[in-house]
């Protein structure tokens, strides 16, 4: 789960770590007003969206009057902010950041994974700060510098200590590094952090860090022990079908093709995904029925599948390891009787039942085409979805 | 010979008497496995599915003298009971449950890493040694003793490759599911090396996904240390980056990860790969000629 950089402001300010005095607005008369509460004659207004890239595509600004901050804010709420990070259509902004302006000497950037490799959170510092890591860590991975924490004895001082002595930092810059190192890393840990990245960190002109941005993907799997945490969860910045799907716990990723795929397990998913695409078809989404699929379910998942219009046919991918086929079949012919399917469906049963679920669905006389093998099942839903389109 | 699991492994189930614990422990008396006993905190001295039933792994360990533990607990309880089992001399365990929190993962693995013990998955179907053991979720039914082993990151690709082998008559020597977390207890090198020294296994499959770069390091290992040949499968060709796709481990995320980068890694390792899931067991045929 991503959170915005407002809230992780927000958080970083709860654990006493140097940002910038802002406020969000979600109307564009509190932007003038936000201006008033902060003071100075500079801010800096700033669309709240899931997405970088948002200064290059103008979703960033640094304003000198109420006026421009309240046009600012009139000219971005409620509407699609389209960055390099987004898709065509762009994430609503929904919330404007108004913040005090900060006066830059040097950009840094620092950030933290849990490195799958290493099996370590792993913080990475650079001096190349305010441009994209990605890039600098491709072309130039000795500009990244690490620090590894052990998960019996935590994030220790003299590894904040090591990056800002290699960051070239100085004086009382060292200590205020070495405190945002320990903080962020206990923030990290605390609040089950799957990323965090402050792109980027700044030296102020008058020679404090300060943390201009915030990044913060939370790990979904501990979102069970976040509860103020899932109280930030912004649902207007992800897909409503997949919103949708998660509350009946289906796992749905729309993408553009015609092929709707129902299957049971993640890694056959995207399997039969890839199969379709082998076979000349494009799969229009991802559907994780899961283990314990029942005929609700599966007629939720039929109706998700369906609500795109793109869908011209339906491959349902079923191998009962757990779940029993025939059990299956019965959900798909109650979704083809509930909602009235009009594209065709082509299954494919195997494992525990299977022969039970053909039947069933032979004997239902609706027009579900019944696969052999995943081969056959491929090749019949692509020449399915051609023929109706 | 097999790997990791055979008709003498002693179980023991954690959270046996809980739904998902009660229907696979049953699942796995039918199987032939060697149940000994489950743990269940404050059910000890009760019997369930005429086993006994003890208040934690140590007294089930002293009692029974299991070696293997397989967990079915809630992911919120997953890091202490494996932390529990480590702890009690367990050598194996096979931790079933999915969404254990990524940082509880860290804690656990770095333990068991520690103490030397043999961790499989979390988010995993489990191990079986066909016609001896069956520690997990997987369908007995579809499995026959043989000649391949198997790992993989999904459990449902697993039955795939295990029907395949199957009706192509090769049968599978062991067949061992990783999981589909980012952390995994054991990954593909763990089990690569394990089927390069067994010698019942005369071929090996393996299926990964998209995310993290564990196929890219098994295939730099397989060059330098697998002489057996190596038929492999990578799920997420068509995967669009940073989404989720199911599983926890299986992003592309910073352009990192894609399936694209596997297939190359372990094409240029001397892999037989197939782009089509359905070619596994055909695969297999044309590199050893059976």
């Amino acid at each position: 789960m991503n959170l915005h950089e407002y809230q992780a402001k927000q958080l970083f300010a709860d654990y006493g770590l140097p940002v910038s005095q802002g406020i969000a607005v979600d109307k564009s008369a509190d932007a003038a007003a936000a201006t008033a509460k902060i003071g100075g004659n500079k801010w800096v207004v700033k669309a709240q969206v899931h997405a970088g890239g948002r200064g290059k595509a103008g979703g960033v600004k640094l304003v000198e009057s109420a006026a421009e901050a309240e046009a600012f804010a009139n000219q971005w709420l409620g509407k699609n902010l389209v960055t390099y990070q987004t898709d065509d259509g762009g994430q609503p902004v929904t919330k404007i950041l108004v913040e005090a302006c900060t006066e830059i000497a040097r950009e840094l950037y620092l950030g933290a994974v849990v490195d799958r490799s290493s099996r370590r959170i792993v913080f990475m510092a650079s001096a190349e700060g305010g441009v994209e890591i990605e890039k600098v860590a491709a072309d130039t991975p000795e500009k990244i510098l690490k620090a590894t924490i052990d998960p019996f004895t935590g994030p220790q001082p003299f590894q904040g200590r090591d990056l800002a002595f290699r960051l070239g930092l100085k004086g009382s810059q060292v200590k205020q590094f070495t405190k945002l190192y320990l903080g962020l890393a206990k923030l990290f840990i605390d609040l089950d952090l799957a990323l965090l990245e402050i792109n980027p960190l700044v030296v102020t002109d008058e020679g404090n860090l300060h943390c201009l941005d915030g990044k913060i993907n939370i790990d979904s799997n501990a979102l069970y022990r976040q509860p103020g945490l899932r109280e930030m969860h912004d649902p207007t910045q992800g897909d409503e079908r997949e919103a949708h799907a998660a509350e009946w716990d289906l796992n749905y990723v729309a993408l553009d093709g015609n092929i709707g795929c129902m299957v049971n397990g993640a890694g056959l998913a995207m399997g039969t995904m890839d199969i379709v695409q082998l076979y000349g078809g494009m799969p229009a989404n991802f559907l994780d029925v899961g283990g314990g699929a029942t005929k609700e379910r599966v007629t939720e998942a039929f109706k998700i599948i369906l609500s795109d219009e793109k869908v011209r046919a339906v491959l349902v991918n079923i191998f009962g390891g757990i779940v029993r086929c025939n059990l299956i079949a019965e959900g798909v012919i109650g979704a083809v009787e509930e909602i009235g399917i009009e594209v065709p469906v082509v299954v494919r049963l195997e494992g525990n039942n299977a022969e039970l679920g053909r039947d069933v669905l032979q004997k239902s006389g609706f027009n579900i085409i019944a696969a052999t093998s995943l081969s056959d099942a491929a090749k019949k839903v692509v020449t399915a979805a051609g023929v109706t389109q | 010979m097999s790997i990791l699991v055979n008709k003498n492994t002693k179980l023991i189930c954690q959270g046996f008497t809980g739904s998902q614990g009660t229907f696979h422990s049953e699942q796995a008396l039918a199987y032939g496995t060697q149940l000994v006993g489950g743990v269940t905190p404050g059910k000890g001295g009760q019997k369930h599915l005429n086993l006994p039933v003890f208040n934690t792994v140590m007294e089930a360990k002293i009692e029974t003298g299991a070696d293997a533990s397989v967990i079915y607990v809630p992911a919120a309880f997953c890091q202490d009971s494996i932390l529990e089992a480590a702890e009690a001399g367990i050598e194996l365990i096979v931790c079933i449950t999915e969404g254990i929190p990524t940082l509880d993962m860290l804690v656990a693995k770095e333990k068991c890493d520690q103490l030397g013990v043999r961790l499989i998955g979390p988010n995993c179907p489990g191990v079986i040694t066909p016609g001896e053991c069956k520690i997990g979720i997987m369908p007995g039914h579809i499995h026959l003793p043989g000649k391949v082993g198997i790992v993989s990151r999904s459990g449902t690709l697993t039955y795939e490759a295990v029907k395949q082998t199957t009706d192509f008559g090769f049968g599978q020597s062991s067949c061992v599911g990783i999981g589909g977390d980012p952390i995994p207890g054991s990954n593909f090198i763990d089990i690569l090396g394990m089927f390069e020294s067994d010698e019942q296994t005369e071929a090996i499959v393996m299926i990964g996904e998209i995310g993290g770069t564990a196929e890219e390091e098994a295939a730099a290992f397989i060059k330098a240390n697998v002489s057996k040949p190596v038929v492999a499968y990578i799920a997420g060709v068509t995967a669009p980056p940073g989404k989720r796709m199911g599983h926890a481990g299986a992003i592309i995320s910073g352009g990192k990860g894609t399936a694209d980068e596997k297939f190359t890694a372990l094409q240029d390792a001397g892999v037989k790969t197939v782009r089509s899931l359905a070619e596994i067991g055909s695969g297999l045929s044309v590199i050893t000629g059976w």
